[in-house]
């Protein structure tokens, strides 16, 4: 019961958190903007509301700014779930939400696209289903060869990951020396691209997010007890081999849905789960949420450092620039050594 | 436990285990019935563990099958056998920091639907096994921060809050030291006078007797021995299975039968006449030294009567031969043993069926023992370093020494048993037996 209060408790304060840094980072930019106007414009969105704001004002947080704000919000609580089940799922501490070849499969999508877009058909125009349909492929792929006999064993998954995604790591550096004058499109988009988002965006990845994190809320107790060991796992009635497909599949499609729309961003699916774990501890009914959350929240405001600065600076590279000395500090203190 | 199970029993038929082309065993067959503590024994690598696990439904057998109040526990669903049996596994290690509460917490697993949180009975159960383990103290502390002996006992209490009708414990005594070991056992032989059934792999043959009602003996990938703790733990079966000799006698204090095990013997028990002979009743030990020590209580638990002598009195010797009961002769120490000492000695080889030669340092003054020695009856020598190295007494000592090694069987410390027997069947003792005519000095 405590665990309920607890996780009700930290995922209201988080979530104001959100709100709080998503209208923060609203009112940065070139024209400033005063809190009030932000939410006003925020709450006129909903639908719900009809305060009077100016029409640059407007334009400016509805169509500019919170598109993207929204987009890394929901980019950020995508990988940072999906790397706290990763995490628990392999018994890792290095394992973050593109493991098992999600986010290379999806940049040889999204690569292919953009270097030989008169290969792909018009519904495949934008970039999201090639990187969607190529992550998804890639993680099936993946899982096929790892399972022998009706099991897959961890172990296997994993190196299968590794050595698929230093396959398409060629085959997208290939792409990427034959893609002449796209070649700029698509090394931004490597790195992580929030810039130029649109509503359609976040139409496209916020559902499957939320659904998807939904649904794997659900499992939470089954990745407590699989922590214990697979044996244990199954002595004590999980059906390991089925709930492991489970969290596989729903991990790779809120990764998959995440990157599609935003690159390739790293450290934010492996970061923020550990950062969570020092905070609210390793059981996943408290940890998968807040750190969805936090990843949120994380997220948004790298992106607003991103775009802080005299000239705009690619997500990816914010992240991992702050991510790594964040993750070698916690090394360094011995944090990261236990799930 | 709900009082509505009918019964608890787990038939196993004749149950094969491979792994690949390794079969691990087969034709395993055993019952264990409802409210039965049954003890798996067996060397390692018999296939306790993997028996264990057929038997709680995480491994499919080869061959056979496991049936538990009827059911094959193989066509059951996980969660359902979940509710049926409880496992204690033998490697607890942990990779990540629950607080110990919510580990046992998840022994509730198999109760609980999905959405719904724990109910009162669910917390109850998890606090009477917190405290029926004792680790309720440290319920707020994370799993990977307590021993292994407590991380143990926290994942027996994760089974005892599984509330099931059975329970299967890998090696639950394997890290624990021994009054955790004794306080664990009484708590698995407390759950089942409760009315639970429970199949232990147990090491330890003397606690195994103590507490199962039944042993299974599982050994080269079959039962050898099934029955009661008495019947079963017997020096022959344990000399199949095991491949060692020892001796069981009943527990002066729990009247159980109490294994010891006698290495190095197993080889030469085999080659025949060695075994049969019968050991001799009293055997003088002279020496001053580790090997004399390791002689006297290989002896000794053997339960032949021994004197050992002389000794300096107070010095360790003397104190470990009291503590094996066996009164030493001693002389003052610092000085050389005077008249008296030299009256009992010649009296105790005198009566001695055997007399051994341990590590015996030689001087002017105790020049009379290697004498009195040469005048023993049926004499074993212990090989080690050269005499040479011993001896202060000159050349007549060494002299007595070769007389002493003409005569007489050699033997290790380890071995002296065998040899000790094989000394006493020779009797009368042949002089310038072919067995002693090695190198002037051995190593």
């Amino acid at each position: 019961m405590s665990t309920l209060y607890r996780t009700l408790g930290w995922t209201v304060a988080l979530t104001a958190t959100l709100a709080a840094v998503v209208v923060s980072s609203a009112m940065l930019g070139p024209v400033r903007i005063d809190p009030v106007t932000v939410s006003k414009v925020v709450l006129n969105l909903t639908g719900l509301f009809a305060y009077d704001v100016s029409g640059v004002e407007q334009t400016i947080v509805a169509d500019v700014r919170l598109p993207r704000i929204l987009l890394a919000a929901t980019v950020g609580f995508s990988l940072a779930a999906a790397g706290t089940v990763m995490q628990g799922f392999f018994r890792n501490p290095l394992a973050d939400p593109s493991i098992i070849g999600v986010s290379s499969g999806a940049a040889a999508g999204a690569v292919a696209a953009i270097a030989f877009p008169a290969l792909f058909p018009a519904v495949l125009a934008s970039v999201h289903v090639p990187a969607f349909i190529g992550a998804l492929v890639t993680a099936f792929l993946v899982y096929a060869i790892a399972t022998e006999g009706g099991r897959t064993p961890v172990a296997t998954l994993l190196l299968a990951g590794v050595a698929l995604q230093a396959f398409l790591g060629a085959m997208i550096s290939y792409m990427m020396v034959h893609s002449g004058e796209n070649l700029r499109e698509a090394v931004y988009w490597m790195m992580g691209r929030l810039h130029r988002s649109s509503w359609s965006d976040i139409e496209f990845a916020l559902p499957i997010a939320l659904l998807g994190v939904l649904v794997l809320a659900a499992y939470t107790r089954e990745m407590n007890v699989l922590l214990l060991g697979e044996e244990d796992a199954q002595a004590l009635g999980v059906n390991v081999e089925r709930t492991k497909v489970v969290l596989l599949v729903l991990a790779t499609v809120v990764t998959a849905a995440g990157v599609a729309v935003a690159g390739v961003i790293g450290f934010v699916g492996l970061v923020v789960p550990h950062m969570m774990r020092l905070v609210v501890g390793p059981d996943h009914r408290i940890l998968l949420p807040t750190s969805a959350l936090a990843g949120a929240s994380f997220l948004v405001l790298t992106d607003t450092l991103s775009r802080a600065g005299p000239a705009e600076v690619p997500v990816g590279i914010v992240t991992a620039a702050l991510g790594a000395p964040f993750f070698l500090f916690l090394l360094k203190r011995r944090e990261v050594h236990s799930l | 436990m709900s009082d509505d199970e009918p019964s608890d029993s787990i038939d196993v038929a004749n149950v094969g285990i491979s792994f690949g082309d390794v079969e691990v065993v087969s034709d395993v067959s055993f019952a264990v019935e409802p409210g039965e503590l049954v003890g798996l024994v067996g060397p390692n690598g018999a296939g306790k563990t993997s028996l264990l696990r057929v038997l709680s439904g995480t491994l499919e057998p080869t061959d056979g099958t496991v049936t538990v109040d009827g059911t094959d526990v193989h066509d059951l669903s996980s969660r359902a056998a979940s509710r049926l049996v409880a496992v204690v596994p033998q490697d607890t290690a942990v990779s990540f920091s629950f607080d110990v509460r919510t580990v046992v917490e998840m022994g509730r697993y198999p109760h609980r639907s999905r959405f719904s949180p724990p109910n009162t009975s669910d917390r109850e159960l998890v606090d009477r096994a917190l405290e029926r383990t004792r680790t309720a103290r440290f319920a707020d502390r994370p799993i990977d921060d307590v021993s292994g002996g407590e991380r143990q006992r926290v994942v027996l209490a994760r089974a005892i809050a599984q509330d099931t009708p059975i329970l299967l414990l890998d090696e639950p005594t394997a890290s624990l030291d021994v009054n955790h070991a004794i306080e664990t056992l009484d708590l698995v032989r407390e759950l089942v006078d409760d009315g639970r059934t429970a199949v232990a792999a147990i090491h330890d043959l003397t606690l195994a007797a103590r507490y199962c009602d039944r042993l299974v003996v599982v050994a080269n990938g079959s039962v050898v021995a099934d029955g009661e703790p008495d019947e079963v733990l017997t020096s022959e079966t344990l000399a199949s299975a095991f491949d060692v000799s020892a001796t069981v006698t009943p527990n002066p204090v729990t009247g159980t039968p109490t294994v010891t095990a006698l290495p190095d013997t197993a080889s030469e028990s085999e080659n025949g006449a060695g075994a049969r002979s019968p050991l001799p009743g009293r055997v003088h030990v002279v020496g001053t030294g580790t090997p004399a020590l390791t002689v006297l209580s290989r002896l000794t638990s053997a339960g032949i009567a021994c004197t050992i002598g002389p000794v300096a009195s107070d010095s360790p010797v003397a104190e470990t031969a009291r503590n094996l009961e066996v009164e030493p002769i001693e002389s003052p120490p610092f000085s050389p043993p005077g008249a008296e000492a030299r009256a009992r000695l010649e009296r105790a080889i005198e009566d001695a069926d055997v007399t051994v030669l341990a590590d015996v340092t030689v001087g002017p003054g105790n020049r009379f023992v290697l004498e009195t020695v040469l005048e023993s009856g049926p004499l074993a020598v212990i090989k080690q370093r050269p005499f040479a190295e011993r001896n202060y007494a000159g050349d007549r000592a060494r002299r007595q020494y070769e007389a002493c090694r003409r005569r007489a069987v050699e033997t290790t410390s380890s071995s002296v048993l065998e040899e000790v027997r094989v000394a006493f069947a020779d009797r009368p003792p042949s002089e310038f037996d072919g067995r002693a005519e090695s190198t002037a000095d051995d190593d």
